[in-house]
């Protein structure tokens, strides 16, 4: 088993390495600049200064401890939280507050429950004061995308929880936004579900001209659906690295065993666990009964 | 040990047959009761009801008397050597008996009022009821848009709360003199002290339903490019109509229990108004035939606007309506 070399995560095959040099020489989609933020004077800022750039049609995703700020950062970028100093610039816009260029999925269902599926994907069509017969039109698309045309009518109780989501990343790209914003969005869902939820979205992302930033906590996750990585570590929280993922596309489940995946991976653990020795497992004393199931 | 584990779990729902069962127990236990103490002659029953005088002067036939005075008569009776008063035992005359109560209240809709021109039973309970409403809707109209207001809007909140938090405190019925002096003796006054007894309460708990409203939806309607004002007309006020709804149901049973002060107010009227005048003429039968039927009336419209609620909201799948 651990037989295998692993390389070094930094180590890119030629067409990984073509893929981000034909990335890199994109147009800038999104600017961080040295970003501050605190809650609480007490407990010192959340965010310290977090500097970094994505580029049009980038995967980026945002790793981290738990509580390190991951949903503080991707809520600043959204405008849903005020900065307080530095600055996020989409578009060569800067960030004030939230706006269709820049939509969002929650971890939490978000899905308005006194609207149908269609009702809800239509929301922010008929914002941009389209007539309802055309935001019904581009909705049905959108749900017919995500894979849900037999639910146009079902309301959101209705709904399984992946369908929920899925529901939710029609409603966020119905709009055409430049970025999809992702905070844990498949976070309270199964193994299974939340694998093809991830296979889904590299579809999406695929056929459509996005930028995706994705919060998430989930190693696997965050390696197989990235171009990039950003990996924050805890109090304060500023950036630790960021890693670019060496693997190359379009991504496959087999590829979570291949020696590069693993080695990113590993990677990332030494990241985020760096100062975590005190949360190690403790060890049990063996009793006889292991002898009876070893 | 086994029927009390099957009787008592923690926090889950008993089977469907065991509750009907106990539903079925919470209004017959009651009754029963009722029937034992006016059934059962050696249970309570601390009057004797005259049948023969017999030569107490004082006795009348039909009079109730306490069992301990009708004994010393009678003694006082027999050691004269005069002729012994009889009768049987009975309750006192406020608490009839259940088939007493069943009859007066078949016919008190059917008896006209003792004196032309004071109203029917179903006219005083219409005019309860049309006070309640009228009550009610004004305070509605008002309270329940500032209500949304205030849990929306810091500023509403800020402005109002704290006269708010001091005005319920003071009691509705303190207004009646003023109400009266202001809107004169009729139905105004009346109504005016149900909107006070309501508005306050009102105004409050529909700001804290509002303000509950989960505030991902709203901030998912931001990110869909929704305005200020297009998120309070499109998310918050659907989002909380349900419960607000359970709101009102619970606000307007509030506003029943200002009923009775407000009918005493000015000229008294509508129910409370037949149930003092039938205790004055000490007709207790029909009293409680009273009690009962309001008691039937809330229950009734609190069930009817439970289902209402529950077809209107049904995809919000909100189960506690
Ligand atoms: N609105 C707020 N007011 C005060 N403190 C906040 C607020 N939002 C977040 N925090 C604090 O900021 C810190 C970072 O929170 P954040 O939600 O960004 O972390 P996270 O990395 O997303 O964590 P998780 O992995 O648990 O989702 C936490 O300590 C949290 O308590
Ligand atoms: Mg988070």
């Amino acid at each position: 088993m651990s037989l295998i070399t692993l390389p070094n995560y930094k180590e890119q095959s030629p067409d990984v390495k073509e893929r981000f040099d034909r990335l890199k020489k994109r147009s800038v989609k999104m600017t961080v600049n040295e970003l501050y933020k605190t809650f609480d004077t007490k407990k010192g800022p959340i965010l310290k200064n977090v500097s970094f750039s994505t580029y049009k049609r980038e995967f980026t995703s945002v790793i981290g401890p738990s509580g390190c700020g991951k949903s503080t950062l991707i809520r600043l970028v959204a405008g849903l939280e005020s900065i307080d100093s530095g600055s996020i610039n989409v578009s060569g816009t800067e960030v004030k507050k939230p706006g269709i260029e820049r939509g969002m999925v929650f971890q939490e269902y978000t899905l308005f429950p006194w609207l149908t599926v269609t009702e809800n994907v239509m929301y922010g069509l008929l914002r941009q004061n389209r007539s309802k017969a055309e935001a019904k039109k581009e909705a049905l698309k959108w749900i017919n995308l995500v894979g849900l045309d037999n639910y146009q009518d079902a309301y959101p109780s209705q709904l399984s929880g992946g369908m929920k989501q899925r529901v939710a990343i029609a409603r966020s790209l119905a709009t055409q936004p430049e970025m999809l914003l992702m905070d844990e969005p498949f976070g309270a869902l199964d193994a299974q579900t939340r694998a093809r939820m991830q296979a889904y979205l590299l579809q999406i992302w695929r056929n459509i001209d996005i930028s995706i930033m994705f919060v998430t906590h989930d190693l696997d996750e965050a390696v197989y659906l990235s171009d990039r990585i950003i990996v924050l570590k805890g109090n304060p929280g500023e950036i630790a690295e960021i890693i670019e993922v060496p693997i190359s596309r379009p991504r496959s489940p087999e590829q979570f065993l291949t020696p590069e995946f693993l080695a990113t991976k590993k990677r990332l653990e030494a990241l985020i666990h760096r100062n975590k020795e005190e949360e190690a497992v403790p060890v049990i004393p063996t009793t006889d009964l292991v002898n009876e199931i070893m | 040990m086994k029927v009390f584990e099957k009787l008592f779990p923690i926090r889950k729902l008993l089977d469907k047959k065991t509750r009907s069962t106990l539903f079925i127990l919470s209004f017959t236990l009651p009754i029963l009761l009722w029937c034992a103490v006016s059934y059962l002659p050696f249970l309570w029953h601390p009057m004797v009801s005259i049948t023969n005088t017999g030569d107490v002067s004082y006795f009348k036939k039909e009079m109730l008397v306490k069992r301990k005075v009708f004994e010393a008569e009678n003694k006082r009776m027999q050691t004269k050597g005069l002729q012994q008063a009889q009768g049987y035992r009975s309750n006192p005359i406020y608490l009839p008996q259940p088939h007493a109560v069943v009859v007066s209240l078949v016919k008190s809709f059917t008896t006209p009022p003792r004196r032309r021109g004071n109203p029917w039973l179903h006219e005083s309970l219409l005019h309860s009821i049309k006070i309640i409403l009228l009550g009610f809707l004004i305070s509605s109209i008002i309270g329940v848009p500032l209500g949304i207001l205030c849990g929306t809007y810091s500023f509403f909140n800020s402005l109002t709360a704290p006269f708010i938090e001091y005005f319920r405190y003071l009691p509705a019925p303190v207004f009646g003199a003023l109400a009266v002096a202001i809107l004169g003796i009729n139905d105004g006054p009346k109504i005016a002290i149900i909107v006070i007894g309501t508005f306050f309460q009102q105004v409050l708990v529909i700001a804290n339903t509002t303000s509950k409203l989960n505030s991902s939806l709203i901030e998912a309607a931001q990110t869909l490019g929704a305005s200020n004002l297009t998120i309070l007309k499109t998310i918050i006020i659907p989002g909380t109509l349900p419960d607000i709804y359970k709101d009102m149901r619970i606000l307007l049973g509030w506003a029943w229990t200002y009923l009775v002060v407000a009918e005493v107010i000015g000229t008294s009227t509508g129910i409370t108004w037949f149930i003092n005048q039938q205790a004055k003429y000490r007709n207790f039968e029909q009293v409680y035939a009273a009690i009962i039927i309001i008691g039937v009336i809330g229950l009734l419209s609190d069930q009817l606007l439970a289902y209402i609620g529950r077809k209107i909201f049904k995809e919000q799948a909100i189960q506690e309506i």
